[in-house]
Formats: structure tokens, sequence, C-alpha cells
């Protein structure tokens, strides 16, 4: 396997001016003979969906749910940025660039993410002429805010409700397409596998899900817009059918996966409160302006918060680092989260939460301004937990929130496997080692919107028009295997319950590739991994049949792949000996715990090939070295 | 943490064109943190563990945000919490001993899939009959260059708030979709964006929902009642003018 970035040459701010007169053009005759799958209807997949076929392409769509309007994108709240300096406080396009590489800790592509910031603009324009209603002020133009430490305000928000508009402003652009019958739409089905022939990518086998019926659909491109796959974890704050399968195929078919163990878990969540929890809640990160973290000083104190005096209380952000206190970034706040908690100073039923108090906030602004700020978000906490956050203070703990890992993609945003590309959460390109806030928005957007109707035409300018249907065998071989897996699940008939198998494993996940990561407990986890995944085939206990509805089969299909990825994530974390961004290698820090990054041996991109699974996954690395000629590598410190 | 005894009866149907009934179940170990959708997923492991078969129902998110979730709860679509969808309920809500009757979201526009699971792709057919303001990839102009009034904006974001859950059909003694079909008009007519096409936006969407076999709107109100997101039974009487309006002009 050749890694080829394919980066334009040239100044940094010219390169995708450039490409873009350099790309191949498809002819409007065969862009409607070309067919392009895309799967997903995130804000990756239903802008891609849109943007293709009012070029003229035939396109394909495809999600899990009941709608495409309810992909998981729907769920982000804070907002997305861009860099218009709306405000005149001196932002730019190389200012977001440059925030956005130094966030992701020097591990991503220079080239993709000024691109990004340069693309950040038209999205804006974009969404604003769909009907997105962002916030606006009171001479009717957009508003601002800053958002997670930025120093500019450069984030666009609807309420608290930025995803699902902007979702929606896709889907309807998307909908459209479909009435005009331009897009074949289908719903409730699951890409189960993709087939490559030739090593290029030429279609994919889908499962109905309401008829359990299998579907060959041939194309002369496939895009995976399939989102992350935080739920490797079981519990995260992504929503409940957010999965890896998609990703996951596609690897084991040949193309290559990148950075697998860089997961972002977000400092700010409800804490888990038993063992029958499903999901995980986020409270907005904005709560850390105004509220402090803290837990008690002794192991074991039980009294309740408000009757513990202010010298008993360690507020161990502010300590720690007192220039960023409890603005430090959301990956220091995980960790020091995790920190205070396994020292056993945690709090509430579980012993893992931290404090997060309002007490002073409301002496010092009243309760008014403060519930003007947050009253949604004290009402959803009060709603799920049943305490008054204005009473006692919050308990929150981190949670996983996002991938950075996913597909390895060029500048193109193609996969490894020719005609296999991977757009938004799904590929791994522009947020290296750590996503800064409302940057995920921009990414998926700009990757459906402004890149991918582009760069796919270079690619099937030369590939034309395939002359490959379902009719030939690879069709018939794939949508075998994918049926003698179906079948062989249903029949183990063992004793365990899937959410079962993928609660154990989202627990060995979080414990040894979670927030910090070492070579002895990696070490442990392939074991236990490898151990769970073999008894998840002999014992596993799926009910019903797969000829109808059946969410528990759905579920059971995608743990089979979390165990191969989790797998991967071991390895990826071993392989990295450096801390950076998300990454905490305990063997890799300063006696004060901070982050040893290693630009001399680790600035590359893991680039993971699938060999093989027998007991073991077997699978090798190929690098991609990190090249940065515009910026200069500077170790991040918030003391 | 106390534990709770919780009565449930709940719809069983294996498909669309069988008959279905109710299940009775008593769970004796629900807490009061857990949400009415994981009360349900510790039903569900209880009946695969004895080899029987879950409940299949709708969810995604479980923030509230998705619109997956449409369980009609005693009765009530989303259950007894005003302002809140069924993911979003928890089990604080109910005390000991209770009974519990969960139904699927039924209208005749919304064939059953399997017990609680139900089709509401006929909301996917309106918004695309004219649920959007055209605007090519690439055509728009700057974002500032269109100023939207305040009060323009926050009356259509009070309508965006929709999440198409289908809440207010179920509800409806007509299963009328006019809440959720007024909602998208309200966003987008008050629109400067959404100007141009705001005659045969309301006529296609109006003539592909009474397509869709959704009943007539007769003001009965149960929508807004039991809409999670709080959306105004105003919007209709905004839709019945602007319909009438513009098939005259038309
Ligand atoms: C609670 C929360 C809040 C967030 N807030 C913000 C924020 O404020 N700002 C920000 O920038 N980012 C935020 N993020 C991150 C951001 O929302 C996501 O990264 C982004 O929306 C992902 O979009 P996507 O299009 O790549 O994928 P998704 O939205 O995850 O869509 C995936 C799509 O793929 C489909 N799919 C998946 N697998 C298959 C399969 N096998 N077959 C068929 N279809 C499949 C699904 O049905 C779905 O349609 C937040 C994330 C969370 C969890
Ligand atoms: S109007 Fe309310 S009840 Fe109806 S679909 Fe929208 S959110 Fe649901
Ligand atoms: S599951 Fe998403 S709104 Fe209830």
């Amino acid at each position: 396997m050749k890694l080829d970035a394919k980066i334009p040459s040239g100044p940094l701010e010219e390169k995708w001016s450039k490409h873009l007169n350099d790309v191949k053009l498809v002819s409007p005759n065969n862009k409607r003979k070309m067919h392009v799958i895309v799967v997903g209807t995130g804000l990756a997949g239903a802008s891609a969906s849109a943007s293709l076929a009012e070029l003229g392409y035939k396109v394909s769509t495809f999600c899990i749910q009941d709608s495409g309007r309810r992909a998981h994108s729907i769920a982000a709240q804070g907002g997305i940025n861009a860099a218009k300096n709306y405000q005149n406080d001196g932002d730019s396009v190389y200012r977001l660039f440059y925030d956005t590489i130094k966030g992701g800790d020097y591990r991503s592509r220079e080239a993709n993410v000024y691109r990004l910031a340069h693309l950040s603009n038209n999205i804006i324009d974009q969404a604003v002429s769909q009907g997105v209603p962002f916030a606006r002020e009171y001479g009717g133009y957009l508003a601002n805010r800053s958002f997670g430490g930025a120093q500019v305000s450069r984030t666009f928000y609807a309420r608290g409700q930025t995803g699902q508009q902007l979702l929606m402003g896709a889907y309807q652009s998307m909908m459209k397409m479909v009435n005009e019958g331009k897009i074949n739409y289908y719903t409730r089905h699951e890409m189960m596998d993709v087939v490559v022939i030739d090593g290029v990518a030429r279609g994919i086998i889908t499962r109905d899900l309401v008829t359990g019926e299998l579907t060959r659909h041939s194309a002369d491109a496939v895009i995976l817009a399939t989102g992350g796959y935080g739920n490797v974890f079981y519990l995260s704050t992504n929503a409940k059918n957010s999965n890896v399968t998609a990703t996951w195929r596609a690897h084991k078919r040949g193309a290559a996966f990148a950075n697998p163990s860089f997961v972002q878990v977000h400092p700010t969540c409800i804490p888990v409160s038993g063992d029958y929890q499903s999901k995980l809640t986020l409270m907005s990160e904005s709560l850390r302006n105004d509220g402090r973290v803290w837990v008690p000083r002794k192991a074991g104190d039980d009294r309740p918060p408000n009757q513990i005096p202010e010298e008993e209380r360690y507020y161990y952000l502010e300590e720690r680092y007192p220039s960023f206190g409890n603005l430090v970034p959301r990956d220091v706040a995980s960790r020091n989260a995790k920190q205070v908690t396994d020292e056993g100073l945690g709090v509430g039923e579980t012993g893992l939460a931290v404090y997060l108090d309002f007490r002073d906030a409301i002496a010092r602004d009243g309760k008014d301004v403060i519930s003007a700020k947050y009253g949604n978000l004290f009402d959803m906490y009060e709603n799920i937990s049943g305490e008054n956050p204005y009473e006692v203070p919050m308990r929150i703990y981190p949670a996983v929130h996002y991938t950075m890992g996913g597909l390895w993609v060029d500048y193109n945003l193609m996969t490894t496997v020719p005609g296999l590309f991977a757009l938004g959460e799904a590929n791994f390109s522009d947020h290296g080692a750590n996503r800064l806030g409302a940057s995920a928005l921009m990414q998926g957007l700009a990757d459906g919107y402004f890149v991918i109707p582009f760069t796919i035409g270079d690619y099937l300018a030369d590939a034309g028009v395939s002359t490959i249907d379902t009719s030939h065998e690879a069709f018939a071989s794939v949508e075998k295997e994918v049926q003698e897996r179906i079948d062989k699940i249903l029949n183990v008939k063992g004793d365990r319950t899937v959410i079962d198998f993928h609660r154990t494993l989202g627990r060995i996940v979080w414990d040894n590739i979670g927030i910090t990561r070492n070579e002895k407990d990696l070490k442990k986890a392939i074991t236990e991994i490898q151990a769970l995944r073999e008894e998840f085939w002999q014992n596993v206990k799926v009910p019903g049949k797969a000829t109808n509805y059946n969410k528990y089969l759905e579920f059971a299909h995608r743990v089979a792949d979390f165990f191969e990825l989790a797998e991967l994530m071991a390895y990826d974390a071993l392989d990295r000996g450096e801390s950076c961004g998300c990454h905490l290698r305990e063997e890799f820090q300063t006696p004060e715990g901070e982050a040893i990054r290693n630009d001399k041996d680790y600035a590359y991109v893991s680039a993971w090939e699938f060999k093989d699974l027998n007991g073991k996954l077997e699978t090798e690395l190929h690098k991609e070295t990190l090249e940065f000629e515009f910026v200069e590598m500077k170790q991040r410190s918030y003391k | 943490m106390s534990q709770m005894t919780i009565h449930l009866k709940i719809w069983r149907q294996a498909g669309p064109d069988v008959k279905g009934a109710f299940e009775n179940h008593t769970l004796d170990t629900v807490n009061e943190h857990m949400s009415f959708l994981e009360m349900l997923d510790v039903l569900n492991e209880e009946l695969v563990v004895a080899g029987k078969e879950p409940f299949e129902f709708d969810y995604d998110c479980r923030e509230g945000i998705c619109g997956s979730c449409n369980l009609v709860i005693n009765g009530r679509a989303h259950g007894p919490k005003r302002l809140t969808a069924a993911c979003q309920l928890h089990m604080r809500n109910f005390k000991d001993g209770d009974s519990i009757v969960i139904e699927p979201a039924r209208a005749a526009a919304f064939p059953v899939i399997k017990d609680l699971v139900v089709d509401r792709s006929a909301f996917d057919r309106i918004i695309a009959a004219g649920g959007y303001i055209t605007v090519r990839t690439g055509s728009a102009p700057e974002a500032n260059s269109i100023p939207v009034e305040l009060e323009d904006s926050t009356f259509s974001f009070d309508y965006a708030a929709c999440i198409g859950c289908g809440a207010c059909v179920a509800a409806c003694p007509n299963s009328s979709a006019s809440l959720f079909t007024a909602a998208k008009l309200s966003h987008l007519n008050r629109l400067p964006q959404g100007e141009p096409e705001r005659e045969k936006r309301v006529i296609a969407m109006v003539e592909q929902m009474e397509k869709e076999g959704f009943g007539d709107c007769s003001n009965f109100g149960e929508c807004e009642a039991v809409c999670p997101k709080g959306i105004s039974i105003a919007s209709i009487a905004e839709m019945r003018r602007n319909y009438v309006k513009a098939t005259i002009a038309g």
C-alpha cells in the first residue's frame, strides 16, 4: 500500500484554487450516466447528495434512520466556526487555520486544514440562503460568540440547535432533488459491505431494516459519510445507531484506517447513574465560563457539597493551571477529572463525578443573570438528575464525544481504494489529535458542499462510465458473505445478550484506551478484547429472525465490528510512543503530568492496512509523514 | 436508590398486515433515574434472556432532538410531561406501583411496521414536495447581504424547532399533519430568502399532505398540547389563509 496525499504544490493560500483549476471535469452528458452512492445523511452525506445531484450525477443515498433528517448531526448544539470576521476582532482564514492546526497538536495536514478554514465562509453563505435561522443581532445581521477558548468570536449558532438547523438546510436541499427524481432515497437501509472489484470500489450491499432483504447496488463511485465510531465505548454522547460498520467493512476491503486511537473525550457530561444507562448527555462547554470545578480534598468525604468548607475544597483546575483555570482545553480538563477520581476524590454515588459549582457565580452576578445564560442547560440537568443546580453543584464527568480517527483519505477525500471516498467524521482528515469546538460541523459541510463535488470529478473523468453492474459475480459473492454472517450471528443462540457484550467491551476500551493510556494496560486490553470477541461468536444470544425489523440483530452486527476496531485502536495507541492531543501515554509526560509530544519520531499519520483476522487482528502500519512548511510546531501550555 | 415496581401494558404487533394486541409485563427493578426508554431496554433485556422477543421501538439521539421516538404513553403522545419527548421522560415522573400503557403513534398515514415502530415516510414526502428554499450549492450570496429582522428571525426559528416526530398526528382525532406542515411553512415563508417560492410552497406541501391520507384540521388543539417543541397552532391558521390566497391568485 502506498500513501499519496496528493497535496497540490505551491503556496498554502493558493493550493485549493490551483487544484480547482487542475481537476478534470466530467462532461454533462457523462454525468447523467454516472451513478454515485452516498451512504449517510448527516451533514456530510446530505450536503454531498444534494450537491452531486444538482451537478447532474445520478445519486443513491442511504441511511439507517427512518428519515435522513434524523442523522446524528442533528444533536450538535454549540455552533459552527467560520472566518467571516464579522466582529472585526482580527479573525482571518489564516487564524482559523492556525488555531485548528495547533488545537490538533500538529498531527493534521496543513493543506487540508487551510482549505477547511478557507471554505468555512461559503458554508455560512449557503446555510443562510437555505433559511438556516442563525442567531442575529438587533440590526438583523448575524451574531457570533466565542467558543472553546478561542480568542476571537467566530462561532455561528442557532440557539442550542446548530446541528439540527444546519442539517435541516442540507436535508431539505437533498429532498428537493429526491422530488425531482435525481436521488434514489433509501431510509432504514444499512450498508453491510462494499464491493471492490480488481481493487476498485464498484458498489455496496445493503440490508432493508424493515424486511431484512439484501440488495446489490452498483455505482461509479461510493461515498461513505457514515459518521464516527465513538460508540465502541458503549457509552458516549453519540446517537444509539452511530457505528463503525460501514468504514470498518471498507477497511477490511482495503481502505486504510488512520489514527484510530484519536478519540475526543468531552469534559462536561452528565455522569453515569447505573448499569441500565444507555447513553450520555453532553452539557455545553460554555458552563465552564462561570462554573468552578472542584472535588473534596479528602478522599471519602461524603458530606453534602454545600457543607464542605472552602478550605477543604480542591479547585484542581484553578490550582494546577493558574492562567487558564476552568477554561483549559477539553483534553486537559478530562484528563484532570480522571486523575482526581482515580485518586479517590470523586463524588456522587459512583465516585465517578466532579462538581461544577455555580455558587460563586450566582453570588457575584445574581441568579437571574446565570439563569439567562444557562437556564435551559440547568433545566436539562435537573430533568435528568433530579437535582437543582442553582442550589447544589452539578455533578459532571467526561464522556466520549467525537472520533478524530477514521478512514485515511487523500486531499481529494479518496481512500486507499480507488472510487471509495470518505467524508465528515468518517474520515480522519482535518482535526489531528484533538478537534476544536464548532469545527466538526464545518468539516462535514465543507467536505459535502464544496470539496467532493469537484474532487470526485477528477476521479470519474479518468475512470469513465463504468460497465460493471450487479450481475458481476463479485456482487453475488459479497452478498453471500453478508448472508452467511447474518445466519452465523443468529445461529449462535448463546446466553449473553448483545448489549451485555457491548457494555463489557465498552468498559475495557474506556478503562484502557480512554483518557490516559499505558503500555501495560493496552497489552492487557488486547488480550481481553480478543477473548471477549471469541466468546461473542460462541455465546451471543440474538432474538428474532433476519426477515423483519430486528434491532437486536442490527446491533449484533455493529458490535461484532466494534470488537475488531477496538483491537486496532489498542495497536495504534501502543504504537504512538508520545503524548499528543487527546492521546496521553502515561510513560510520556512530565512529572507534573503534562504531555510530552515527540515531533522527531511521531509527526506522522498512522494508516493501518488490514491483513487478516484469525485469533488476532493482523495489520500493517503505514506512515504518512506530516510536513510543516508554513507553521512552526510549538508545545501547548496552559499553565 | 429506591426501586419501583411498574406494570406495563405494551402493544405487540408482528407486522403491518397482522392484528396486534396488548401484552402485560411487570418490572420491579425500575429506578427514578432511568429514562423511559431505558426502562424499556431493561424489559427487553429480560425478555431476550428469557428467550422471548423484545419490543421494537424507534429511537436514536435519546436527547429529544432527532424526533425518532414517538411512543404514546397512557394515551398521550410522548407521555405526561409537557414539552418533553418520550426519550427525555424520566421514571421519576411515575410512582411505585403505577400501570403504564404504551402504544404506537397510530394514524392511517403511519402504518405500523412492528410493535411500536411506525412508518413516517409521509413526512419526508411533504418536505420533498416543497419544504425547502431552492438554492444551488455555490450560488448563495454573502450571508450578511440578507439581513433578517430580529422579529422575523425569532418567529421563523420558533417553527424551525419542529423535530418531525409525528406526535401531533398521533394526538389529533383526525390524524391531521397540519401542525408539522404548517411549522415548516412558517419557518420558511417568514424569511426573505423564502419569499420567492412562498405560494408554490404552500400549495405543494398542503396538497402532498392531503395525498398522503392525513385528515383535515378541525381545531381540536391536541397537536399543540403534545408537541415536544411547543410549535404553535397559530401556524395552521396562517397556512390555511396562505393556501386559499395562493390558489385563488394562481
Ligand atoms: C452531543 C454532540 C454535540 C456536538 N456539538 C457539536 C458542535 O456544537 N459543533 C461541532 O462542530 N460539532 C459538534 N459535534 C460533532 C458533530 O455533530 C459530528 O461530528 C458531525 O455531525 C458528524 O456528521 P457526519 O455527517 O459526519 O455524520 P453523522 O451525522 O453521524 O451521520 C451519519 C449518517 O450515516 C448513516 N449511517 C451510518 N452507518 C451506516 C450504514 N452502515 N449504512 C447506512 N447508513 C449508515 C447514518 O444513518 C447517518 O445518516 C457534536 C457531537 C455530539 C455527539
Ligand atoms: S409539530 Fe411538534 S409534534 Fe408535530 S412533528 Fe413537529 S415537533 Fe413533533
Ligand atoms: S430518541 Fe431522538 S428525540 Fe427521542
